[in-house]
This record gives C-alpha cells, sequence and structure tokens, in this order.
C-alpha cells in the first residue's frame, strides 16, 4: 500500500497539528466539577473533563497532577480551554502552562464569586471560545504530524496473535515516515522487561527503561503477600490458553513491531527527542493510561482488544481494532478496524497493518470513532499516593 | 488458506491452535507468520482455541520459545505434537 504523506488536521499555533478541534472546561480540582458542567451544559460544542483529584496533593503526586492538567490543555486536539479552580493560585499556575502553547485559555476561581457567578462569566467565555473554534478548517498536514499512542486491553490469546502484531506492523511502517509513537504499560512488560530493555535506542534510554521497570517491580514485591504466579496470568488468561507471565508479556510487546524507543518519560510527560517511539511509565489500567498519553500530547490512539474493552478519552480519538471473530461481531459498534480474518488466514499481518493505517487516518481526517459516536469520554487521572 | 495453527516466528518451538479444538491425530496445517510459510504436524492430544501445541521433542529443562522469546521452561518432557501448558512448562520468573 502506498501510505498518504498527510492527512486533514488543525494546525495549532505552536506549530503542532491536531486530529479535533475541541473547546475543553478544565476543573483544577474535584469541587469544581459542577461549574465545569454547568458551563459545558451552557455553551454547546464545549466539553467538561469532570475528575477525582486536586486538594491536599503533594510532591510528585501534586506535579503529576498540573502535568496531566496543562498536558491536557496544550494537547493539540483541543483549539481553547477554559479552567476553572476554587483557589486563584493553583488556577493561575495550569492557565499559564497552556498559554505557553500561544491558544486561547483562561482561567476563572470560584472563592469569593461561588459558582452562579462564575459559571455566568465562564459561559461568556466559553461562548466567545467556541464560536471562534468553529471557524477553524482542517488543513493539510504531513503525516509526521501524527502523534501516535498505543495501549491494548481485555486481551486475550488473539491479541497476541493478531491484533496486537498488527499495531506493530503499523509502527513498523510509520515510523519511517516521522510520526511520534508511545507504548506504556509497565507493570504488563513483566516477563519481557529484559528484551524490551535491548530495544532502547541508546544505552541511556535501555538504562531508564530498566531502572523504571525495577522501581515498579520492587514496589510489587514489597506489597506482595503471596507467590505471584496466583495472580499473573490470571486464571482466565490461563483458560484461554496462556501459561506463563512471559507469555503474557510478550503478547503485549508485539505492538512496538520491531522499533527502538528512544526515550522514557515520566508519566504524562511530553516527548523532546523528535520523531519516533518512547516508552511512557503508566498504569495498565486503560483510561488511566489513555489520559497520560494524551496529556502529553499524542494526537490517535490505538487500541487492540481482544474480549472487548470499550474505553474511550474525552480529547484523543480511540481507534478500537480486534482479531477476535467474537467479539467483532457481538460487539460490532465498539469496533473500528476488524482483523479477525488473520485467524482464518484470509489476511495477512501487513494486509491488516495497511487497513490499520487505513482507518487510523480517516479517525485522523475527522471520521467519528466507535467510542466517540457511542460517547465515551473517560478522563482518569493518576495518582501516586494518598493526599495530604 | 484454512489453517488450525498459526506460529509467530520461525523459532518457536509451539504453535496455537486458532479453531476451536484439534483432536487426537489430526492432520493439522500451520501457518509462520513472520515469513507467509506453511509447515504441518500431526496432533496427539486434544487441544482447545488458543492453546499450544509443541512442534518438535522437547526435554526437562528446554526453554519454549514464543515470538521467538523466552516464556518458560519445560518441567515434564513432552512430545511433538502434544499439548504445552502449566502442566509441563512453568515460569522462569518466580
Amino acid at each position: 500500500m502506498k501510505i498518504p504523506k498527510s492527512f486533514l488536521g488543525y494546525k495549532r499555533e505552536n506549530g503542532r497539528s491536531g486530529t479535533r478541534n475541541h473547546v475543553i472546561i478544565l476543573p483544577v480540582d474535584d469541587i469544581s466539577n459542577a461549574c465545569a458542567e454547568a458551563v459545558s451544559n451552557n455553551i454547546k460544542g464545549t466539553i467538561a473533563l469532570p475528575h477525582s483529584y486536586g486538594r491536599l496533593q503533594f510532591g510528585a503526586d501534586l506535579e503529576l497532577h498540573f502535568r496531566t492538567m496543562i498536558g491536557t490543555g496544550s494537547n493539540p486536539n483541543v483549539a481553547a480551554v477554559i479552567v476553572i479552580g476554587i483557589e486563584p493560585k493553583w488556577t493561575k499556575k495550569i492557565v499559564d502552562g497552556i498559554a505557553k502553547t500561544g491558544k486561547p485559555v483562561e482561567g476563572f476561581h470560584i472563592e469569593r464569586t461561588g459558582d452562579i457567578g462564575t459559571v455566568m462569566k465562564a459561559s461568556k467565555k466559553a461562548q466567545e471560545f467556541v464560536m471562534w473554534a468553529s471557524e477553524k478548517q482542517r488543513e493539510e498536514c504531513p503525516i509526521s504530524d501524527l502523534w501516535i499512542s498505543v495501549k491494548c486491553g481485555e486481551s486475550d490469546t488473539t491479541s497476541g496473535l493478531a491484533s496486537n502484531p498488527t499495531v506493530g506492523n503499523l509502527m513498523d511502517k510509520l515510523e519511517p515516515l516521522g510520526v511520534h509513537l508511545c507504548f506504556g504499560e509497565t507493570s504488563e512488560l513483566t516477563g519481557a522487561e529484559k528484551v524490551c530493555a535491548t530495544r532502547g535506542a541508546t544505552k541511556e534510554a535501555s538504562d531508564k527503561f530498566m531502572k523504571t521497570w525495577s522501581a515498579y517491580n520492587d514496589f510489587i514485591l514489597k506489597e506482595a503477600t503471596d507467590d505471584l504466579s496466583e495472580s499473573q496470568p490470571t486464571a482466565g488468561n490461563i483458560a484461554g490458553g496462556l501459561t506463563t507471565i512471559e507469555e503474557k508479556a510478550f503478547g503485549n510487546f508485539q505492538k512496538i513491531g520491531n522499533c527502538k524507543f528512544v526515550d522514557v518519560l515520566e508519566p504524562a510527560e511530553e516527548p523532546k527527542k523528535g520523531k519516533g517511539l518512547y516508552f511512557m511509565d503508566t498504569s495498565s489500567a486503560a483510561a488511566e493510561c489513555v489520559t497520560l498519553q494524551a496529556a502529553a500530547g499524542f494526537n490517535i490512539h490505538l487500541f487492540p482488544t481482544g474480549q472487548g474493552n470499550i474505553v474511550g478519552n474525552p480529547i484523543e480519538p480511540v481507534v478500537k481494532l480486534t482479531a477476535n471473530p467474537l467479539t467483532a461481531k457481538s460487539m460490532s459498534e465498539h469496533v473500528d478496524c476488524d482483523v479477525s480474518k488473520i485467524l482464518s488466514r484470509e489476511m495477512n499481518l501487513s494486509e491488516a497493518g495497511d487497513k490499520l493505517i487505513e482507518t487510523t487516518l480517516r479517525v485522523a481526517n475527522g471520521r467519528l470513532t466507535c467510542a466517540e459516536a457511542l460517547g465515551h469520554k473517560e478522563f482518569v487521572m493518576t495518582k501516586l499516593y494518598r493526599s495530604a | 488458506m484454512t489453517t488450525e495453527i498459526i506460529i509467530h516466528d520461525q523459532k518457536d518451538n509451539v504453535g496455537v491452535v486458532v479453531i476451536e479444538k484439534i483432536t487426537p491425530k489430526q492432520e493439522c496445517t500451520c501457518w509462520i507468520m513472520e515469513n507467509d510459510s506453511s509447515t504441518s504436524i500431526q496432533s496427539k492430544d486434544e487441544i482447545p482455541l488458543g492453546h499450544k501445541i509443541a512442534m518438535n521433542d522437547l526435554n526437562e529443562g528446554d526453554t519454549i520459545l514464543k515470538y521467538g522469546h523466552d516464556i518458560g521452561k519445560v518441567v515434564k518432557p513432552i512430545k511433538k505434537g502434544e499439548h504445552v501448558h502449566v502442566h509441563n512448562v512453568k515460569t522462569k520468573k518466580w
């Protein structure tokens, strides 16, 4: 297949390109959710991103909170942002962080005004932003403006056999074209960690990966109360034919094809070393992982599933693929790309990779994903430890 | 072009059943995905969908290769065509 050199995206002030044109209402903290949701109710075409945290956090956990908030607002799929928090200081910190992209952003704090006054002021601004954004047109953007994140879920043997290798095939074909790529799931690489470390493009990247994975593994061993072979692979995995944790991890690992990663990112950290594949230290929980990747600036997500995970994200379109013929049939409203013909050998891996590239570009150009059409907007912050 | 077994990598010593099940003495077609080639094997056991079959005779202590990588060790001798799973293979992790 001849891969198109461009897609139709929204050009942003900082030179990045978006596959979407959202105006978001971003609450700084849990108690500002009501206000943010009231604004998005008033002003059509805006989305509120309610979440559960943002109060009394400290240290690395607080840094991650700010990084996720600022990163989400800065994502090129977002045209403009209204930030609403209880207090002025943290609200301003997030507004200032997003403003560095050059996009329209305005903050409102609720203290001394109350919800009703804040909703009124923020709604006026949100209306102005959404009407401004509605005039933005899609323009031709080089394919290298795609920042593609990946994460699999509800995996079964068809994931390692076919849908994950399909994503790997896409990576092998798109990486030479200069795209950014990102995989995560620190926990689910256990068993393949040594081989994964050899995929570092530099010794520095490999060492950083082993350090990140070891920190996770030390935490697991400290908390473990019994032999982990009881929980990894799970009873369900074993019933499906997975024998060892190594086998499960290598199935997961198929998603990166033959690519090498240029750097290891903190959760929600923006890649800074140019094009290519990055590993991000993330949870293996679907919504948490995608939220962190979106906050790092990724503008389209590929999600292979076996049994049928249904996750979506409010700002980063999530493209689902499956190789499980039963899932493709019984949950068709969730499947953007069906590669189940691989198992019956009616399709080879390269053809499946081409089909996924085609689907990815259609979505990048504006076609709604199944998750978007069904209203999936899971925005889940990662919390590192308890609040003060 | 139908296939009963898929093998990821040419180096692998196990394949994965991709039909509902295979039965003892069944002649199975195997597809090696890495280079899009074919081979065949006669099964010795009944093996369900998603489960593995041994492509060679394997001795205790041998390494199981899938995706071209080490996924565990043989703890009980396995004959070519037999079911490979938790009863004869264990992790090297713990």
